[in-house]
Parts: C-alpha cells; sequence; structure tokens
C-alpha cells in the first residue's frame, strides 16, 4: 500500500484531511520537542520515574544511569522535533508517522492509564485504557497507512526531483 | 514547443511547487509563534528576576584544609543520631555500610552508600567512644574500625570509655562530639570546654535555660571552637533565603510561621526498645544522674532511656527537639536574636502514654523591636505539610511543606496582591500574585530516592541533604567539616556559641511559658527570664 487509493485522492475532502491531521500532529510534535529543547532544567526523570506496568524497571534503570539518562533526553528533545518537523512539511513523513507512533506508545506503555495504577503526575484527565496518548498514536497510524507528503508536502518536490 | 504548452508546463511546476511547499507557510507560522513566545517568556523573567534577584550562587566547599592537621574525635553517646553524626565525619558500623550498599543494589535510586562514600576524608580518628549502653558502644567501636570509609583504612581506631570524664581524661582527643539526651549537653560541654576539648553539640542546646547561659559562658571562656548541632546551617536553600530577603524582595516582615507536623509513632519518638537493653547492658544511674526526677531500673525505666524526648526530666519535648530546627533556620536566614516575649500552650492530645512532654505545641515569639511575630505550630498526630512561610508586605516565601517550589530542599516566592513594591508590575499584567516570581529548586535535575515519611520530613526541613553544585550532599557531614575545618583555621563555624544561645534563650523562653502557664520576657541586660 505504497500509494493512496484513487478514490482516496479523488476525494479531496479526505485528502485535505488528512494532510490537516498530519500538520496537526507535526505541530504538536514540533512544539514539544522545541520546548524541551530550550528550557535548560527540562529531564526526561520525571516521567520514567513515574513509571508504572511492565517498563517501570527499564525506567528505573534508564534513570539511574546517568549516559542512559542523557541518552533519554536528547532522543526525546531531539527525535520529537525531528518527527513535527518532517509531518509539518511532509518531508519523509510516512517515516516519521512510524517513529512518531512509536514515541507516543512508548509514552503510553511507560505511564497506561490502567484501573489500579495511580501516578503522581498530574494527567490530563480520568481515562480508563484510552488515553490522548493512544489516540495520537493511532492516528499516526493512520497517516501511516495513508501518506500524503508526496501529494501536498515536500516529499512531492523530493520525488520529482528523483524522477526527473 | 509552442508558447501555450510552455505555459502549460510552467502552470504544472507551478502547481507542484505550490503542492510541495503547500504546508511551509504553518511551519513560519510555528516558528513566529515560537518566537513570540519565547520573547515574552524572557521578557516576562527578566522584568521579574531583574533588578529583584541577583543572582548569586552560594559559596562553595572550601577543600584543604583537612589536610593541615590530623585530629582525633570522641563520640559521647552513640545513639541514632551520634552514630550519624560520626558518619559525617568519616566512621559507619558495618552494618550500616553493608545494609546501604544492599539498598543500593536492590534499588538503583537509592544514593545513601554513594553519598556516604563521596564524602571528602576529613582527616580525622575516631579514638574514644563512650555510651552508656553496651550495644551501642560497641557499634561505636565497630564504625571506628570499618574500612569502607572515604579516604580507606582508618589511622587508629577508638578505645571504649565508660564514662565521659574517662574519655575527657585522653590528652590525645582533640574535639567531641556530644550526642547524649539534652538534659547532659551542659555538663558535658562545660567539662569539655574545661580540658581544652572542642565541641560538637547536638541541639537542642541544653535541658533548661540556666544551663544554657552557663555552656555560653565557659564556651567564652576557655575559647574553644563550639558548634550547635543545625545542620541546617550548611542548606544552600536557606542561604539563597537569606539574599533574597536581604535584597527586601519580600517587603517589610511582620509574620513568620513555622510548622511541625508527624504522624507516625517513630515521629513522636516511640521508638522501640532493644531487646538486648537490660540492667546489665545499661548504666541507668549514670543516665539519669542530672535528671530532676530519679526512678529506679526497670520497665518504665527502659522506656526513658530509649524513648527519653517524651520527658521533661531529659529534654524539652517539641521546644528543642523540633522547634529548635525551625527556630534556628529562621534565625540563619533573618538574623533574629533572642526574642522579647514568648509564650505557649499545648496539651497531650493524642499520644497519652506515659509522657508528660505535649504533642500538640504552639508557641509565639515576640520581637517589638523588629516589629515581628514568629508563630510554631506543631503536632504529632497529622502529616499535613504546611511547610514555613515567610510573609511580608509585598511577597511571601514558601519553604519545605507542599509547596516547596515543587521539590523537598526549595522554597517559592510569591508577590502578593496588595504589594506596593510590586504594584505596576501587578498592574501591568508581569507578575501574576498566583504564580511564584521566584522559585527555587536546587537538584531537579539531579535524581535520588528520598522514599520514606520521616526522610521526607527531614529532607523538606533541609535537615538531610543540601546540594552543592547540583551534587547532592549530606548536611550533617558539612556541619562537622565546618566544625573541623573551624578547629583547624581558628575561625567560628556557622553555629557558634553565639547563635547557639540564641536557639538556647527562645526555646527554653517557650518551654518555660508552657510550664508556668505565663508570657516570658528575656533581660537581656540581668541575662534572666522575668
Amino acid at each position: 500500500m505504497n500509494n493512496l487509493d484513487s478514490s482516496i485522492i479523488n476525494n479531496k475532502c479526505q485528502l485535505y484531511g488528512l494532510v490537516t491531521l498530519r500538520v496537526l500532529i507535526g505541530w504538536h510534535f514540533l512544539y514539544e520537542g522545541v520546548s524541551k529543547l530550550i528550557n535548560p532544567n527540562w529531564s526526561s526523570a520525571a516521567y520514567l520515574l513515574d513509571s508504572k506496568w511492565i517498563f517501570s524497571g527499564l525506567a528505573e534503570t534508564i534513570v539511574s544511569n546517568p549516559i542512559l539518562l542523557t541518552i533519554s533526553d536528547s532522543v526525546n528533545q531531539w527525535g520529537l522535533t525531528l518527527v513535527g518537523v518532517s509531518l509539518l512539511l511532509g518531508l519523509f513523513s510516512r517515516y516519521s508517522a512510524l517513529v512518531g507512533m512509536g514515541f507516543v506508545m512508548l509514552y503510553y506503555l511507560f505511564a497506561p492509564p490502567f484501573i489500579g495504577l495511580e501516578y503522581s503526575r498530574p494527567g490530563e484527565g480520568s481515562y480508563i485504557i484510552v488515553n490522548k496518548n493512544l489516540i495520537e498514536a493511532c492516528a499516526l497510524w493512520v497517516l501511516y497507512v495513508f501518506p500524503t507528503g508526496h501529494i501536498i508536502g515536500l516529499d512531492r518536490l523530493l520525488t520529482k526531483l528523483k524522477s526527473n | 514547443m509552442s508558447e501555450s504548452k510552455k505555459q502549460q508546463n510552467n502552470d504544472l511546476e507551478r502547481r507542484e511547487l505550490l503542492k510541495g511547499l503547500a504546508t511551509v507557510p504553518v511551519f513560519g507560522l510555528f516558528l513566529v509563534e515560537l518566537w513570540r513566545k519565547i520573547r515574552k517568556d524572557t521578557l516576562k523573567k527578566s522584568n521579574i528576576l531583574s533588578g529583584l534577584v541577583q543572582e548569586k550562587s552560594a559559596p562553595a566547599i572550601i577543600k584543604g584544609l583537612s589536610d593541615s592537621k590530623h585530629l582525633n574525635i570522641g563520640v559521647i553517646g552513640y545513639g541514632g543520631r551520634g552514630g550519624h553524626l560520626v558518619r559525617g565525619a568519616g566512621f559507619a558500623t558495618t552494618g550500616w555500610t553493608n545494609t546501604v550498599a544492599e539498598n543500593a543494589r536492590k534499588n538503583k535510586l537509592d544514593k545513601q552508600f554513594q553519598t556516604f562514600m563521596d564524602q571528602e576524608d576529613l582527616n580525622c580518628s575516631l579514638v574514644g567512644v563512650c555510651d552508656l549502653f553496651d550495644v551501642r558502644a560497641e557499634q561505636g567501636l565497630d564504625a571506628s574500625q570499618n574500612e569502607v570509609r572515604p579516604g580507606g583504612k582508618p589511622k587508629k581506631t577508638a578505645t571504649r570509655y565508660r564514662h565521659y570524664k574517662d574519655l575527657l581524661a585522653n590528652d590525645d582527643i582533640d574535639a567531641v562530639i556530644i550526642a547524649t539526651p539534652d538534659h547532659w549537653h551542659s555538663r558535658i560541654t562545660i567539662d569539655a570546654a574545661k580540658a581544652g576539648k572542642h565541641v560538637y553539640c547536638e541541639k537542642g542546646l541544653t535541658r533548661t535555660f540556666q544551663e544554657a547561659i552557663d555552656v555560653y559562658d565557659v564556651v567564652k571562656e576557655t575559647g574553644i571552637t563550639f558548634q550547635l548541632g543545625h545542620q541546617n546551617r550548611q542548606v544552600e536553600a536557606n542561604e539563597k533565603a537569606k539574599q533574597i530577603i536581604e535584597q527586601g524582595l519580600l517587603g517589610k516582615i511582620n509574620l513568620v510561621e513555622l510548622a511541625t507536623n508527624r504522624n507516625s509513632p517513630w515521629g513522636a519518638w516511640v521508638w522501640g526498645i532493644h531487646p538486648e537493653g537490660n540492667a546489665k547492658t545499661i548504666d541507668w544511674d549514670t543516665f539519669q544522674e542530672p535528671a530532676p526526677n530519679k526512678i529506679p531500673f526497670g520497665e518504665e525505666a527502659l522506656k526513658r532511656f530509649f524513648r527519653w524526648r517524651c520527658w521533661f526530666d531529659y529534654g524539652t519535648g517539641l521546644s528543642g527537639d523540633l522547634l529548635s530546627h525551625d527556630f534556628d533556620a529562621i534565625n540563619q536566614i533573618m538574623d533574629l536574636g533572642i526574642p522579647k516575649y514568648a509564650s505557649s500552650t499545648g496539651g497531650i492530645y493524642f499520644y497519652k502514654d506515659g509522657r508528660d512532654v505535649p504533642d500538640v505545641w504552639n508557641a509565639t515569639f515576640e520581637y517589638p523591636d523588629k516589629d515581628l511575630t514568629i508563630l510554631y505550630s506543631a503536632t504529632l498526630s497529622s502529616n499535613e505539610p504546611r511547610g514555613n512561610r515567610i510573609m511580608g508586605h509585598d511577597a511571601t516565601m514558601q519553604m519545605g511543606g507542599q509547596s516547596g517550589g515543587g521539590s523537598v530542599h526549595g522554597f517559592i516566592v510569591t508577590a502578593d496582591s496588595q504589594s506596593t513594591q510590586y504594584k505596576e508590575r501587578l498592574e501591568q499584567g508581569i507578575i501574576n500574585s498566583k504564580y511564584p516570581i521566584y522559585t527555587y529548586s536546587p537538584g531537579s535535575k539531579q535524581i535520588d530516592g528520598v522514599t520514606s515519611a520521616t526522610s521526607k520530613y527531614f529532607a523538606n526541613k533541609g535537615l538531610l541533604y543540601t546540594y552543592k553544585d547540583g551534587k547532592r550532599v549530606d548536611a550533617t557531614h558539612l556541619h562537622i567539616k565546618d566544625w573541623l575545618d573551624s578547629i583547624r583555621n581558628g575561625g567560628q563555624p556557622k553555629c557558634n556559641i553565639e547563635v547557639a544561645l540564641h536557639e538556647g534563650v527562645a526555646c527554653h523562653m517557650a518551654t518555660e511559658s508552657y510550664l508556668t502557664g505565663r508570657r516570658i520576657e528575656w533581660d537581656p541586660v540581668n541575662r534572666k527570664l522575668i
């Protein structure tokens, strides 16, 4: 499924919907990444320390090791920023949708909203199993399956350059 | 190629380009908005901070003094606190080092072992241990021999002394750490000073007011280096708070609220009675010698030996044990000295276990010359963290407690909605009285696992750890180091006899008020309580 189904290409409403979704998620990622980059005191430690469920042990290992923590901080700061730019501009956006999905799924799995797991970090609301991370991950899955960068986005120019 | 074809191709290419770059303006919009946000935040920050807080970092730890002279130390009273003080000097029992090393293996966030091993080697030896309970005396000897310590194998090991006077008679001992119950502090300090030993004495300074005056006089006469055990003096947050208040950021301060909240048997001094504690292993007669009321050895005596803080015969309860810390911290921050008046009330409302010290206790201190009241409120049956608040006309500083800057060890400063100093900034919306204008939260990137409720209580009060250059350091270690450095260079340590007297007299004024039911006045000329 490398290209969009022709029925979708022909349906501009669906295309614009997908592009808008891509741009908005890109904006969100970019802001999350940049705001962490420009805050000298930001660290992934607080989030990791509050981790519950299957990854809590891994989270503890990362936090207790300064090198792993630095790596985790950089991967988050730069990963989110690059995925954001990529989705926003539609450059390699299919791959970044996949990477972005990986990021958000990790956030979900490190702190899933299951009954019985309590977090000291304030949440965005009360959920059972489904939270905004899971929804964003699914939205990115849709963007991966229905890429739009080669129609509206820098991928279009890239493809053209390649074909020339 | 015909003109119309060319035109068609150009149109196609333009359309291609437009589709390719369609979302670039959104990226541009993002950058513009981000730039605006950063600019606004910076402006806000610079408006709040510039001209308000002059960033000054706390003084760094001075190294090198420890090399100058090797010091021999003796410890009198090797209980829980004595053990911690001796660890601050670099000596821990094998039981302790094994336990914390094991804890660190099990919980990677537990940094207790690492913090101990990273301590500076203070170039001293533990050569004398005196404790009236055999088990603890043995532990002290073990600590002096344990090779797991900063600096490696100890140069000398300790001898046990059954009576503190025998320890003081050892001419090789330069300095003593006194961590006995309060009813012994004055006698031992005075005898040690007369024997030419430097003294580190645990708080509260003494059990009675007159003893505090006597200790002060002897320390001054003999010229020994005296340090009172308020390790908060080493805490960076308190130094920072002092700078902010000196800069007048809080405006005129008329009320300070200090609070103690604990809610556990441990917090209320109901400590375990050691299974090996009996008439053979405990020298009960010596223990109670300076106490006003004496009882024969038995079950009640065992309770009193291990839970001495619950009786006025040996200490002063909340006053000397917990108010003393908060009073000293506020004295450190605001240079208040001895209050003119003190009054206090309270009662035994929760722990009706035979104790005679109150478990709910409130005290007020008046400083008419400074237009200031200090209000201290304590309960041993609620863990609600109230923290300490310094309330100024222009801003309030909240230290410790729940809203301690989002972190233990920190504080926040929030502008007052009716402030004069910040009136314009408040009106312009640059300052919002709902949000802090200054947050001090050291070690926020540094992670450690201070876990138990009691640890959190002490950490909140800045009594466990402080941060120096972003690294966690045991405040007790710094306090011991400050004392040893002062002995070597002849200077005055941070909690010297002058400020120790402030704490001692203030606490005794409040205790006296509780016991007599009347307001107590300090007569500075005749050094008497009226």
